[in-house]
Protein backbone atom coordinates (compact mmCIF):
# COMPACT_ATOMS: atom_id res chain seq x y z
CA UNK A 1 0.00 0.00 0.00
CA UNK A 2 1.88 2.76 -1.45
CA UNK A 3 -0.87 5.72 -0.61
CA UNK A 4 -4.06 6.51 1.35
CA UNK A 5 -7.45 4.92 0.37
CA UNK A 6 -8.72 7.74 -1.93
CA UNK A 7 -5.06 9.08 -3.48
CA UNK A 8 -5.14 9.27 -7.40
CA UNK A 9 -2.29 7.76 -8.71
CA UNK A 10 -0.76 10.85 -10.34
CA UNK A 11 -2.21 14.44 -9.52
CA UNK A 12 -1.52 16.42 -12.21
CA UNK A 13 -1.10 19.89 -10.68
CA UNK A 14 1.86 18.50 -8.84
CA UNK A 15 3.05 17.47 -12.24
CA UNK A 16 2.58 21.14 -13.56
CA UNK A 17 4.11 22.84 -10.47
CA UNK A 18 7.35 20.86 -10.68
CA UNK A 19 7.71 20.60 -14.05
CA UNK A 20 8.94 24.03 -14.75
CA UNK A 21 11.01 25.49 -11.87
CA UNK A 22 14.12 23.91 -10.88
CA UNK A 23 13.13 23.14 -7.02
CA UNK A 24 15.20 20.19 -5.69
CA UNK A 25 12.78 17.54 -6.64
CA UNK A 26 11.80 18.75 -10.04
CA UNK A 27 11.50 16.97 -12.77
CA UNK A 28 13.90 18.86 -14.52
CA UNK A 29 16.35 18.94 -11.80
CA UNK A 30 16.36 15.80 -10.98
CA UNK A 31 16.36 14.85 -15.00
CA UNK A 32 19.54 16.70 -15.47
CA UNK A 33 21.15 15.20 -12.26
CA UNK A 34 19.71 11.72 -13.66
CA UNK A 35 21.69 12.47 -17.46
CA UNK A 36 24.55 13.60 -15.37
CA UNK A 37 25.08 10.59 -13.26
CA UNK A 38 24.35 8.52 -16.01
CA UNK A 39 26.95 10.52 -18.58
CA UNK A 40 29.52 9.98 -16.45
CA UNK A 41 29.21 6.36 -15.83
CA UNK A 42 29.06 5.42 -19.20
CA UNK A 43 31.62 7.97 -20.32
CA UNK A 44 33.89 6.80 -17.32
CA UNK A 45 32.86 2.99 -18.37
CA UNK A 46 33.77 3.88 -21.85
CA UNK A 47 37.11 5.42 -20.93
CA UNK A 48 38.45 1.81 -18.87
CA UNK A 49 36.15 -0.86 -20.86
CA UNK A 50 37.76 0.34 -23.98
CA UNK A 51 41.45 0.17 -23.39
CA UNK A 52 40.70 -2.93 -21.51
CA UNK A 53 38.81 -5.00 -24.51
CA UNK A 54 41.64 -3.86 -26.81
CA UNK A 55 44.42 -5.41 -24.52
CA UNK A 56 42.19 -8.59 -23.53
CA UNK A 57 41.38 -9.21 -27.43
CA UNK A 58 45.53 -8.82 -28.46
CA UNK A 59 46.31 -11.28 -25.11
CA UNK A 60 43.78 -13.87 -24.63
CA UNK A 61 45.21 -15.03 -21.55
CA UNK A 62 43.97 -12.11 -20.04
CA UNK A 63 40.29 -12.05 -20.79
CA UNK A 64 39.46 -14.64 -18.84
CA UNK A 65 40.86 -13.12 -15.44
CA UNK A 66 39.01 -9.45 -16.64
CA UNK A 67 35.92 -11.32 -17.37
CA UNK A 68 36.10 -13.05 -14.57
CA UNK A 69 36.73 -9.71 -12.00
CA UNK A 70 33.83 -7.57 -14.17
CA UNK A 71 31.56 -10.30 -13.39
CA UNK A 72 31.83 -10.38 -10.06
CA UNK A 73 31.35 -6.79 -10.13
CA UNK A 74 28.58 -7.30 -12.05
CA UNK A 75 26.70 -9.98 -9.46
CA UNK A 76 26.93 -8.10 -6.87
CA UNK A 77 23.30 -6.42 -6.01
CA UNK A 78 23.66 -2.80 -6.74
CA UNK A 79 22.40 -1.43 -3.22
CA UNK A 80 25.13 -4.04 -1.64
CA UNK A 81 27.81 -2.65 -3.15
CA UNK A 82 26.93 0.92 -2.53
CA UNK A 83 26.92 0.43 1.04
CA UNK A 84 30.26 -1.86 0.89
CA UNK A 85 31.83 1.53 -0.65
CA UNK A 86 30.27 3.82 1.63
CA UNK A 87 32.37 3.77 4.72
CA UNK A 88 35.83 3.81 2.24
CA UNK A 89 34.70 6.79 0.10
CA UNK A 90 31.33 7.70 2.04
CA UNK A 91 28.23 9.04 0.70
CA UNK A 92 29.00 10.94 -2.47
CA UNK A 93 28.37 11.15 -6.04
CA UNK A 94 31.87 9.21 -5.97
CA UNK A 95 30.74 6.54 -4.42
CA UNK A 96 27.48 6.29 -6.77
CA UNK A 97 29.84 6.96 -9.81
CA UNK A 98 32.15 3.74 -8.43
CA UNK A 99 29.32 1.52 -8.38
CA UNK A 100 27.82 2.70 -12.04
CA UNK A 101 30.90 2.67 -13.86
CA UNK A 102 31.55 -1.11 -12.10
CA UNK A 103 28.17 -1.94 -13.53
CA UNK A 104 28.88 -1.24 -17.27
CA UNK A 105 32.31 -2.43 -17.33
CA UNK A 106 31.48 -5.91 -17.83
CA UNK A 107 28.91 -5.51 -20.87
CA UNK A 108 31.39 -2.99 -22.56
CA UNK A 109 34.11 -5.17 -22.29
CA UNK A 110 32.28 -8.39 -24.11
CA UNK A 111 30.80 -6.79 -26.73
CA UNK A 112 33.92 -4.78 -27.50
CA UNK A 113 35.94 -7.98 -27.71
CA UNK A 114 32.96 -9.86 -29.57
CA UNK A 115 32.81 -6.84 -32.20
CA UNK A 116 36.80 -7.27 -32.90
CA UNK A 117 36.57 -10.86 -32.99
CA UNK A 118 34.03 -10.20 -35.67
CA UNK A 119 36.49 -8.62 -37.73
CA UNK A 120 37.20 -10.68 -40.96
CA UNK A 121 40.83 -12.31 -40.87
CA UNK A 122 41.40 -11.77 -44.48
CA UNK A 123 40.41 -8.31 -44.12
CA UNK A 124 42.87 -7.94 -41.69
CA UNK A 125 45.47 -10.15 -43.13
CA UNK A 126 44.95 -7.69 -46.86
CA UNK A 127 45.36 -4.84 -44.22
CA UNK A 128 48.24 -5.85 -43.30
CA UNK A 129 49.58 -6.63 -46.97
CA UNK A 130 49.19 -3.48 -48.25
CA UNK A 131 51.79 -2.08 -45.44
CA UNK A 132 49.46 -1.20 -42.74
CA UNK A 133 50.82 -0.73 -39.12
CA UNK A 134 49.64 -2.71 -36.14
CA UNK A 135 48.30 0.75 -34.58
CA UNK A 136 46.43 1.43 -38.12
CA UNK A 137 45.31 -1.75 -38.67
CA UNK A 138 43.67 -1.03 -35.04
CA UNK A 139 42.32 2.48 -35.33
CA UNK A 140 41.19 2.56 -38.95
CA UNK A 141 40.29 -1.33 -39.60
CA UNK A 142 39.39 -3.43 -36.61
CA UNK A 143 37.61 -0.43 -33.97
CA UNK A 144 35.54 0.60 -36.56
CA UNK A 145 34.37 -2.92 -38.24
CA UNK A 146 33.79 -3.63 -34.18
CA UNK A 147 31.64 -0.02 -34.05
CA UNK A 148 28.15 -1.55 -34.10
CA UNK A 149 28.82 -4.12 -31.38
CA UNK A 150 31.17 -1.66 -29.31
CA UNK A 151 28.04 0.80 -29.71
CA UNK A 152 25.26 -1.83 -29.18
CA UNK A 153 27.44 -3.08 -26.01
CA UNK A 154 27.31 1.00 -25.10
CA UNK A 155 23.20 0.92 -25.33
CA UNK A 156 23.08 -1.75 -23.15
CA UNK A 157 25.57 -0.17 -20.68
CA UNK A 158 23.30 3.01 -20.86
CA UNK A 159 20.30 1.68 -20.46
CA UNK A 160 21.16 -0.54 -17.13
CA UNK A 161 22.87 2.65 -16.18
CA UNK A 162 19.61 4.89 -16.38
CA UNK A 163 17.35 1.97 -13.92
CA UNK A 164 20.91 1.99 -11.95
CA UNK A 165 20.90 5.42 -11.03
CA UNK A 166 17.56 5.32 -9.49
CA UNK A 167 18.69 3.45 -7.07
CA UNK A 168 21.77 5.62 -6.10
CA UNK A 169 18.63 7.88 -4.62
CA UNK A 170 18.88 5.62 -1.80
CA UNK A 171 22.41 6.46 -1.03
CA UNK A 172 21.31 9.97 -1.43
CA UNK A 173 22.00 10.77 -5.16
CA UNK A 174 19.44 13.13 -7.22
CA UNK A 175 18.22 12.22 -9.85
CA UNK A 176 14.65 10.38 -11.17
CA UNK A 177 15.12 7.79 -8.51
CA UNK A 178 14.62 10.41 -5.58
CA UNK A 179 10.99 10.85 -6.83
CA UNK A 180 10.57 7.38 -6.75
CA UNK A 181 12.17 7.81 -3.18
CA UNK A 182 10.21 11.03 -1.93
CA UNK A 183 7.02 9.52 -3.45
CA UNK A 184 7.16 5.97 -1.16
CA UNK A 185 8.63 7.95 2.07
CA UNK A 186 5.73 10.36 2.08
CA UNK A 187 2.77 7.56 0.80
CA UNK A 188 2.47 9.98 -2.02
CA UNK A 189 2.23 8.27 -5.34
CA UNK A 190 2.44 11.18 -8.20
CA UNK A 191 6.30 11.67 -7.61
CA UNK A 192 6.65 7.72 -7.66
CA UNK A 193 4.88 7.25 -10.94
CA UNK A 194 6.56 10.15 -12.14
CA UNK A 195 9.77 9.29 -11.69
CA UNK A 196 9.40 5.87 -12.65
CA UNK A 197 7.58 6.52 -16.07
CA UNK A 198 10.19 9.21 -16.78
CA UNK A 199 13.15 6.63 -15.87
CA UNK A 200 11.53 4.27 -18.14
CA UNK A 201 10.98 6.96 -21.44
CA UNK A 202 14.80 8.15 -20.51
CA UNK A 203 16.48 4.48 -21.04
CA UNK A 204 14.13 4.24 -23.89
CA UNK A 205 15.07 7.48 -25.53
CA UNK A 206 18.65 6.76 -25.16
CA UNK A 207 18.82 3.13 -26.64
CA UNK A 208 16.64 4.57 -29.48
CA UNK A 209 18.81 7.19 -29.80
CA UNK A 210 22.27 5.56 -29.52
CA UNK A 211 20.41 2.89 -32.15
CA UNK A 212 20.67 5.72 -34.46
CA UNK A 213 23.70 6.17 -33.63
CA UNK A 214 24.90 2.79 -34.19
CA UNK A 215 23.17 3.01 -37.85
CA UNK A 216 24.71 6.09 -38.89
CA UNK A 217 28.42 5.02 -38.02
CA UNK A 218 28.06 2.05 -39.74
CA UNK A 219 26.08 2.71 -43.44
CA UNK A 220 27.77 -0.22 -44.94
CA UNK A 221 25.83 -2.96 -42.77
CA UNK A 222 22.74 -1.97 -44.26
CA UNK A 223 23.37 -1.94 -47.80
CA UNK A 224 22.74 -5.15 -50.14
CA UNK A 225 23.79 -6.20 -53.64
CA UNK A 226 21.15 -4.64 -55.45
CA UNK A 227 20.43 -6.05 -59.15
CA UNK A 228 19.20 -3.68 -61.40
CA UNK A 229 22.09 -1.58 -62.65
CA UNK A 230 24.76 -4.16 -63.06
CA UNK A 231 26.53 -5.21 -65.72
CA UNK A 232 25.70 -8.63 -67.15
CA UNK A 233 27.47 -11.57 -65.32
CA UNK A 234 30.63 -11.25 -63.59
CA UNK B 1 63.35 -8.91 -60.02
CA UNK B 2 62.88 -11.16 -57.18
CA UNK B 3 65.16 -14.00 -56.39
CA UNK B 4 64.84 -16.75 -53.53
CA UNK B 5 68.45 -18.59 -52.52
CA UNK B 6 68.01 -21.67 -50.12
CA UNK B 7 64.84 -20.21 -48.52
CA UNK B 8 63.30 -22.63 -46.10
CA UNK B 9 60.78 -21.92 -43.54
CA UNK B 10 59.95 -24.43 -40.41
CA UNK B 11 57.03 -23.46 -38.45
CA UNK B 12 58.05 -25.71 -35.56
CA UNK B 13 61.34 -26.10 -34.19
CA UNK B 14 61.54 -29.92 -35.12
CA UNK B 15 59.01 -30.55 -37.56
CA UNK B 16 59.16 -31.14 -41.02
CA UNK B 17 59.81 -27.71 -43.00
CA UNK B 18 56.79 -26.40 -45.38
CA UNK B 19 59.13 -25.04 -47.54
CA UNK B 20 62.93 -26.61 -47.49
CA UNK B 21 65.95 -25.11 -49.56
CA UNK B 22 64.13 -23.24 -52.16
CA UNK B 23 66.18 -21.49 -55.06
CA UNK B 24 63.96 -19.52 -57.67
CA UNK B 25 64.52 -16.40 -59.57
CA UNK B 26 61.58 -14.31 -61.06
CA UNK B 27 62.37 -11.72 -63.88
CA UNK B 28 61.20 -8.53 -64.50
CA UNK B 29 58.21 -7.94 -65.86
CA UNK B 30 57.20 -12.17 -65.95
CA UNK B 31 54.42 -14.05 -64.37
CA UNK B 32 56.11 -17.19 -62.52
CA UNK B 33 53.23 -19.14 -60.87
CA UNK B 34 53.75 -21.39 -58.38
CA UNK B 35 52.06 -24.48 -58.88
CA UNK B 36 51.77 -27.98 -56.47
CA UNK B 37 49.27 -29.89 -54.48
CA UNK B 38 48.41 -29.24 -50.78
CA UNK B 39 50.99 -28.28 -48.30
CA UNK B 40 53.54 -28.00 -51.18
CA UNK B 41 54.49 -24.68 -49.77
CA UNK B 42 53.17 -22.06 -52.28
CA UNK B 43 51.48 -19.73 -50.40
CA UNK B 44 54.37 -19.40 -47.60
CA UNK B 45 56.65 -19.20 -50.22
CA UNK B 46 54.73 -16.32 -51.27
CA UNK B 47 54.39 -14.80 -48.22
CA UNK B 48 57.54 -14.69 -47.63
CA UNK B 49 58.37 -12.33 -50.23
CA UNK B 50 56.40 -9.77 -48.42
CA UNK B 51 57.33 -11.24 -45.32
CA UNK B 52 53.82 -11.78 -43.64
CA UNK B 53 55.75 -14.84 -42.87
CA UNK B 54 59.30 -14.77 -42.12
CA UNK B 55 61.81 -17.17 -43.21
CA UNK B 56 63.99 -19.45 -41.19
CA UNK B 57 66.78 -19.73 -43.26
CA UNK B 58 67.56 -18.50 -46.63
CA UNK B 59 67.56 -14.94 -48.77
CA UNK B 60 65.26 -13.15 -50.24
CA UNK B 61 65.74 -10.05 -52.43
CA UNK B 62 63.68 -7.75 -54.22
CA UNK B 63 64.97 -5.83 -56.82
CA UNK B 64 68.42 -6.35 -55.37
CA UNK B 65 67.75 -5.79 -51.56
CA UNK B 66 67.07 -8.04 -49.00
CA UNK B 67 63.55 -8.26 -48.15
CA UNK B 68 64.95 -8.84 -44.34
CA UNK B 69 66.33 -5.30 -44.50
CA UNK B 70 63.92 -3.54 -45.14
CA UNK B 71 61.17 -2.20 -42.86
CA UNK B 72 58.49 -4.43 -43.60
CA UNK B 73 55.62 -2.05 -43.93
CA UNK B 74 57.32 -0.37 -46.57
CA UNK B 75 58.25 -3.38 -48.20
CA UNK B 76 54.54 -3.88 -48.15
CA UNK B 77 53.65 -0.69 -49.45
CA UNK B 78 55.55 -1.23 -52.78
CA UNK B 79 54.15 -4.78 -53.62
CA UNK B 80 50.29 -5.32 -54.80
CA UNK B 81 48.42 -8.19 -52.64
CA UNK B 82 45.39 -10.34 -53.79
CA UNK B 83 44.35 -12.88 -51.35
CA UNK B 84 41.41 -15.87 -52.88
CA UNK B 85 38.86 -14.05 -50.49
CA UNK B 86 40.02 -10.26 -51.27
CA UNK B 87 39.62 -9.03 -48.19
CA UNK B 88 37.63 -5.61 -49.14
CA UNK B 89 37.08 -3.77 -46.04
CA UNK B 90 33.11 -3.74 -45.69
CA UNK B 91 33.12 -0.62 -43.93
CA UNK B 92 34.72 1.39 -46.84
CA UNK B 93 33.43 2.21 -50.10
CA UNK B 94 34.70 0.82 -53.89
CA UNK B 95 36.66 4.00 -54.16
CA UNK B 96 38.07 4.10 -50.76
CA UNK B 97 38.89 0.55 -51.09
CA UNK B 98 41.06 0.95 -54.34
CA UNK B 99 42.54 3.97 -52.39
CA UNK B 100 43.81 2.24 -49.73
CA UNK B 101 47.50 2.15 -50.74
CA UNK B 102 47.43 5.62 -52.21
CA UNK B 103 46.28 7.22 -48.99
CA UNK B 104 48.92 5.42 -46.71
CA UNK B 105 51.80 6.49 -49.07
CA UNK B 106 50.10 10.11 -49.31
CA UNK B 107 49.37 11.13 -52.50
CA UNK B 108 47.52 14.05 -53.03
CA UNK B 109 43.57 13.81 -53.43
CA UNK B 110 43.37 14.88 -56.90
CA UNK B 111 46.02 12.40 -57.96
CA UNK B 112 44.14 9.49 -55.62
CA UNK B 113 40.69 10.19 -57.72
CA UNK B 114 42.26 10.66 -61.44
CA UNK B 115 43.79 6.95 -60.28
CA UNK B 116 40.61 5.54 -59.10
CA UNK B 117 38.21 6.61 -62.05
CA UNK B 118 41.86 5.00 -64.17
CA UNK B 119 41.63 1.27 -62.51
CA UNK B 120 37.31 1.52 -62.13
CA UNK B 121 37.40 1.88 -66.53
CA UNK B 122 40.37 -0.67 -66.92
CA UNK B 123 38.40 -3.13 -64.90
CA UNK B 124 35.42 -2.08 -66.68
CA UNK B 125 33.71 -0.82 -63.35
CA UNK B 126 30.92 1.50 -63.80
CA UNK B 127 31.15 4.78 -61.93
CA UNK B 128 28.41 4.16 -60.10
CA UNK B 129 30.60 1.53 -58.34
CA UNK B 130 32.67 4.68 -56.61
CA UNK B 131 30.27 4.66 -53.52
CA UNK B 132 28.91 1.13 -53.56
CA UNK B 133 30.22 -1.12 -50.40
CA UNK B 134 31.75 -4.92 -50.64
CA UNK B 135 28.23 -6.05 -49.81
CA UNK B 136 26.86 -4.53 -52.72
CA UNK B 137 28.78 -6.54 -55.17
CA UNK B 138 28.71 -9.42 -57.08
CA UNK B 139 31.59 -11.69 -56.81
CA UNK B 140 32.90 -11.29 -59.89
CA UNK B 141 32.87 -7.65 -59.03
CA UNK B 142 34.22 -8.10 -55.70
CA UNK B 143 37.86 -9.96 -57.43
CA UNK B 144 38.03 -7.06 -59.71
CA UNK B 145 37.91 -4.29 -57.05
CA UNK B 146 40.37 -5.98 -55.08
CA UNK B 147 43.06 -6.51 -58.23
CA UNK B 148 42.61 -2.86 -59.05
CA UNK B 149 43.23 -2.43 -55.08
CA UNK B 150 46.12 -3.56 -55.64
CA UNK B 151 47.42 -1.90 -58.61
CA UNK B 152 46.16 1.50 -57.25
CA UNK B 153 50.03 2.39 -56.22
CA UNK B 154 51.57 0.99 -59.26
CA UNK B 155 53.97 -1.32 -57.33
CA UNK B 156 56.59 -2.77 -59.87
CA UNK B 157 55.53 -6.27 -57.81
CA UNK B 158 52.67 -8.19 -57.59
CA UNK B 159 51.75 -11.23 -55.56
CA UNK B 160 48.34 -13.28 -55.76
CA UNK B 161 47.28 -16.17 -54.38
CA UNK B 162 44.50 -17.94 -56.15
CA UNK B 163 43.03 -14.38 -56.44
CA UNK B 164 40.22 -15.87 -59.33
CA UNK B 165 39.23 -19.36 -57.37
CA UNK B 166 36.07 -17.48 -55.18
CA UNK B 167 33.43 -17.35 -58.49
CA UNK B 168 32.51 -19.84 -61.11
CA UNK B 169 34.00 -21.07 -63.94
CA UNK B 170 32.75 -18.94 -66.22
CA UNK B 171 33.36 -15.57 -64.49
CA UNK B 172 36.84 -16.50 -63.42
CA UNK B 173 37.65 -17.04 -67.00
CA UNK B 174 36.52 -13.92 -67.95
CA UNK B 175 38.63 -12.81 -65.00
CA UNK B 176 41.70 -14.76 -66.14
CA UNK B 177 41.62 -13.39 -69.62
CA UNK B 178 40.89 -9.50 -68.52
CA UNK B 179 43.91 -9.74 -65.98
CA UNK B 180 46.30 -11.63 -69.21
CA UNK B 181 45.17 -8.53 -71.12
CA UNK B 182 46.17 -5.91 -68.22
CA UNK B 183 49.00 -7.27 -67.91
CA UNK B 184 50.25 -7.30 -71.06
CA UNK B 185 50.00 -3.92 -71.09
CA UNK B 186 51.42 -3.18 -67.37
CA UNK B 187 53.88 -5.62 -67.44
CA UNK B 188 54.70 -6.38 -63.45
CA UNK B 189 56.18 -9.01 -62.09
CA UNK B 190 53.97 -11.15 -60.85
CA UNK B 191 53.90 -14.15 -58.30
CA UNK B 192 51.27 -16.02 -58.59
CA UNK B 193 49.65 -19.07 -56.69
CA UNK B 194 47.10 -21.47 -57.77
CA UNK B 195 46.60 -25.45 -57.11
CA UNK B 196 45.12 -25.06 -60.92
CA UNK B 197 47.42 -26.44 -63.22
CA UNK B 198 45.58 -25.18 -66.16
CA UNK B 199 45.12 -21.68 -64.44
CA UNK B 200 49.22 -22.19 -64.33
CA UNK B 201 49.55 -23.21 -67.75
CA UNK B 202 46.72 -20.14 -68.89
CA UNK B 203 48.45 -17.48 -66.48
CA UNK B 204 52.07 -17.90 -66.82
CA UNK B 205 55.34 -17.37 -68.55
CA UNK B 206 56.90 -19.78 -66.66
CA UNK B 207 55.29 -22.01 -63.53
CA UNK B 208 56.91 -23.50 -61.31
CA UNK B 209 56.06 -26.98 -60.02
CA UNK B 210 56.20 -27.52 -56.04
CA UNK B 211 56.04 -30.71 -54.33
CA UNK B 212 55.29 -31.50 -50.61
CA UNK B 213 57.33 -29.31 -48.79
CA UNK B 214 58.41 -26.74 -51.41
CA UNK B 215 60.74 -28.96 -53.52
CA UNK B 216 61.21 -27.32 -56.75
CA UNK B 217 60.43 -30.00 -59.57
CA UNK B 218 60.23 -28.42 -63.02
CA UNK B 219 60.68 -24.38 -63.21
CA UNK B 220 59.64 -23.72 -66.68
CA UNK B 221 57.44 -21.96 -69.72
CA UNK B 222 54.41 -23.69 -69.98
CA UNK B 223 55.34 -25.39 -73.17
CA UNK B 224 58.16 -26.78 -72.22
CA UNK B 225 56.50 -28.22 -68.81
CA UNK B 226 53.96 -30.13 -71.25
CA UNK B 227 56.48 -31.09 -73.82
CA UNK B 228 58.96 -32.50 -71.25
CA UNK B 229 57.89 -33.09 -68.24
CA UNK B 230 60.95 -33.53 -65.95
CA UNK B 231 59.95 -36.25 -63.83
CA UNK B 232 56.56 -38.78 -63.13
CA UNK B 233 55.24 -36.19 -60.30
CA UNK B 234 55.31 -33.01 -63.07
CA UNK B 235 53.98 -35.27 -65.77
CA UNK B 236 51.14 -36.81 -63.00
CA UNK B 237 50.12 -33.49 -61.75
CA UNK B 238 50.31 -31.35 -65.07
CA UNK B 239 47.40 -34.47 -65.74
CA UNK B 240 46.64 -36.15 -69.10
CA UNK B 241 45.85 -35.04 -72.66
CA UNK B 242 49.14 -33.28 -72.12
CA UNK B 243 48.87 -32.94 -76.15
CA UNK B 244 45.82 -30.85 -76.49
CA UNK B 245 47.04 -28.75 -73.83
CA UNK B 246 50.06 -27.74 -75.15
CA UNK B 247 47.68 -27.34 -78.48
CA UNK B 248 45.33 -24.82 -76.71
CA UNK B 249 49.08 -22.61 -75.92
CA UNK B 250 49.25 -22.35 -80.00
CA UNK B 251 47.62 -20.21 -81.62
CA UNK B 252 46.64 -20.34 -85.27
CA UNK B 253 48.65 -17.00 -86.24
CA UNK B 254 51.81 -18.84 -84.86
CA UNK B 255 51.18 -21.11 -87.51
CA UNK B 256 50.36 -20.22 -90.73
CA UNK B 257 47.53 -21.17 -93.11
CA UNK B 258 47.21 -23.42 -96.42
CA UNK B 259 45.16 -21.84 -98.93
CA UNK B 260 42.95 -24.96 -99.51
CA UNK B 261 40.58 -25.49 -102.22
CA UNK B 262 39.07 -21.80 -103.19
CA UNK B 263 36.78 -21.21 -106.85
CA UNK B 264 35.20 -17.18 -107.53
CA UNK B 265 31.51 -17.76 -107.50
CA UNK B 266 31.76 -17.06 -111.59
CA UNK B 267 34.14 -20.24 -111.66
CA UNK B 268 32.68 -22.88 -113.90
CA UNK B 269 31.95 -26.50 -111.97
CA UNK B 270 35.00 -28.36 -113.76
CA UNK B 271 38.14 -25.25 -112.50
CA UNK B 272 35.59 -26.04 -109.01
CA UNK B 273 36.44 -30.02 -109.53
CA UNK B 274 39.98 -29.21 -110.45
CA UNK B 275 40.43 -27.46 -107.07
CA UNK B 276 38.96 -30.39 -105.43
CA UNK B 277 41.45 -32.59 -106.33
CA UNK B 278 44.58 -30.48 -106.37
CA UNK B 279 43.83 -30.82 -102.74
CA UNK B 280 42.24 -34.32 -102.16
CA UNK B 281 38.94 -33.51 -101.34
CA UNK B 282 35.27 -33.50 -102.17
CA UNK B 283 34.26 -29.99 -102.02
CA UNK B 284 35.42 -26.41 -102.43
CA UNK B 285 35.06 -23.18 -100.92
CA UNK B 286 33.59 -20.06 -102.99
CA UNK B 287 34.96 -16.65 -101.94
CA UNK B 288 33.42 -13.73 -103.46
CA UNK B 289 36.65 -11.18 -103.14
CA UNK B 290 38.03 -11.95 -100.18
CA UNK B 291 34.28 -12.81 -98.94
CA UNK B 292 33.56 -16.27 -97.90
CA UNK B 293 30.51 -17.22 -99.41
CA UNK B 294 30.44 -21.04 -98.40
CA UNK B 295 31.49 -24.87 -99.89
CA UNK B 296 30.17 -27.03 -102.43
CA UNK B 297 30.47 -30.44 -103.40
CA UNK B 298 30.52 -32.18 -106.81
CA UNK B 299 26.67 -33.46 -106.00
CA UNK B 300 26.00 -29.70 -105.56
CA UNK B 301 27.75 -28.73 -108.56
CA UNK B 302 25.63 -31.33 -110.87
CA UNK B 303 23.80 -29.22 -113.27
CA UNK B 304 25.03 -26.14 -112.24
CA UNK B 305 27.04 -23.46 -114.87
CA UNK B 306 28.35 -21.42 -112.52
CA UNK B 307 30.01 -22.77 -109.39
CA UNK B 308 27.99 -19.83 -106.94
CA UNK B 309 25.05 -21.43 -108.84
CA UNK B 310 25.84 -24.82 -106.48
CA UNK B 311 24.18 -23.31 -103.82
CA UNK B 312 27.61 -22.64 -101.30
CA UNK B 313 26.78 -23.80 -97.70
CA UNK B 314 27.64 -22.05 -94.97
CA UNK B 315 30.33 -23.44 -92.78
CA UNK B 316 29.27 -25.32 -89.34
CA UNK B 317 32.41 -23.47 -87.58
CA UNK B 318 35.13 -20.77 -88.88
CA UNK B 319 38.25 -20.04 -86.17
CA UNK B 320 40.04 -16.88 -86.53
CA UNK B 321 44.44 -16.44 -86.33
CA UNK B 322 43.74 -15.66 -82.86
CA UNK B 323 42.01 -18.83 -81.99
CA UNK B 324 43.98 -21.84 -80.59
CA UNK B 325 45.05 -25.13 -82.20
CA UNK B 326 43.25 -26.56 -80.03
CA UNK B 327 39.93 -25.13 -81.05
CA UNK B 328 41.02 -25.73 -84.81
CA UNK B 329 41.17 -29.59 -83.77
CA UNK B 330 37.67 -29.01 -82.26
CA UNK B 331 36.42 -27.46 -84.86
CA UNK B 332 37.95 -30.29 -87.75
CA UNK B 333 36.37 -33.17 -85.09
CA UNK B 334 33.27 -31.79 -85.46
CA UNK B 335 32.73 -30.47 -88.90
CA UNK B 336 32.07 -32.69 -92.40
CA UNK B 337 34.35 -30.75 -94.17
CA UNK B 338 37.95 -32.37 -92.29
CA UNK B 339 39.96 -28.74 -92.61
CA UNK B 340 39.41 -25.63 -89.77
CA UNK B 341 38.29 -23.03 -91.60
CA UNK B 342 40.02 -19.93 -90.83
CA UNK B 343 38.75 -16.41 -91.21
CA UNK B 344 39.69 -12.96 -90.37
CA UNK B 345 37.36 -11.14 -87.94
CA UNK B 346 35.08 -9.63 -90.32
CA UNK B 347 34.50 -12.66 -92.19
CA UNK B 348 36.92 -12.83 -94.92
CA UNK B 349 38.77 -15.93 -95.89
CA UNK B 350 42.04 -16.70 -94.92
CA UNK B 351 42.46 -20.13 -95.26
CA UNK B 352 42.21 -23.84 -93.87
CA UNK B 353 44.04 -25.41 -91.17
CA UNK B 354 44.12 -29.61 -91.84
CA UNK B 355 44.43 -32.04 -88.90
CA UNK B 356 48.29 -32.74 -90.43
CA UNK B 357 49.58 -29.83 -90.10
CA UNK B 358 48.52 -29.70 -86.64
CA UNK B 359 49.20 -32.61 -85.23
CA UNK B 360 53.35 -31.53 -86.91
CA UNK B 361 53.29 -28.97 -84.32
CA UNK B 362 53.34 -31.09 -81.35
CA UNK B 363 54.77 -34.51 -82.83
CA UNK B 364 57.97 -32.55 -83.56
Amino acid sequence: MIAQADEPLVRWDWVADHLTRFCRNCIPTVLAQHLQLTGIAVGVGILIALPLAVLAFRHRRLYPPITWVTGVLYTIPSLALFMLLIPITHISTLTAEIGLVSYTLLILIRNTVAGLDGVPEDTKEAALAMGFTRRQLLWRVELPLALPAIIAGIRIATVTTVGLVTVTALIGMGGLGRLIRDGLQTFFPTPTVVGATLSVALAVAADVLLLGVQRGLSPWTRRRLRRAGVRAEG
Amino acid sequence: MISLRNVTKRFERDGRPAVSDLSLDVAEGETVVLVGPSGCGKTTTMKMINRLIEPTSGEIRVNGTDVLHQDPVELRRGMGYVIQTIGLMPHRTVAQNIATVPHLVAWEEARIERRVDELLDLFQLDREFRDRYPSELSGGQRQRVGVARALAADPPVMLMDEPFAAVDPIVRARLQDEFLEIQRRLRKTIVFVTHDVDEAIKMADRIAILNLGGILEQHDTPEAILRAPANAFVERFVGPERGLKRLALIPISEVGVEEGPVVAPGASPEEAVAAMDRFGLDWTSVVDGGELLGWVDRDALAGASRAADGRPRRFSAYVTAKDSLRKALDSIVTSHTNVAVVVSEGQRYLGVLTLERISREIVS
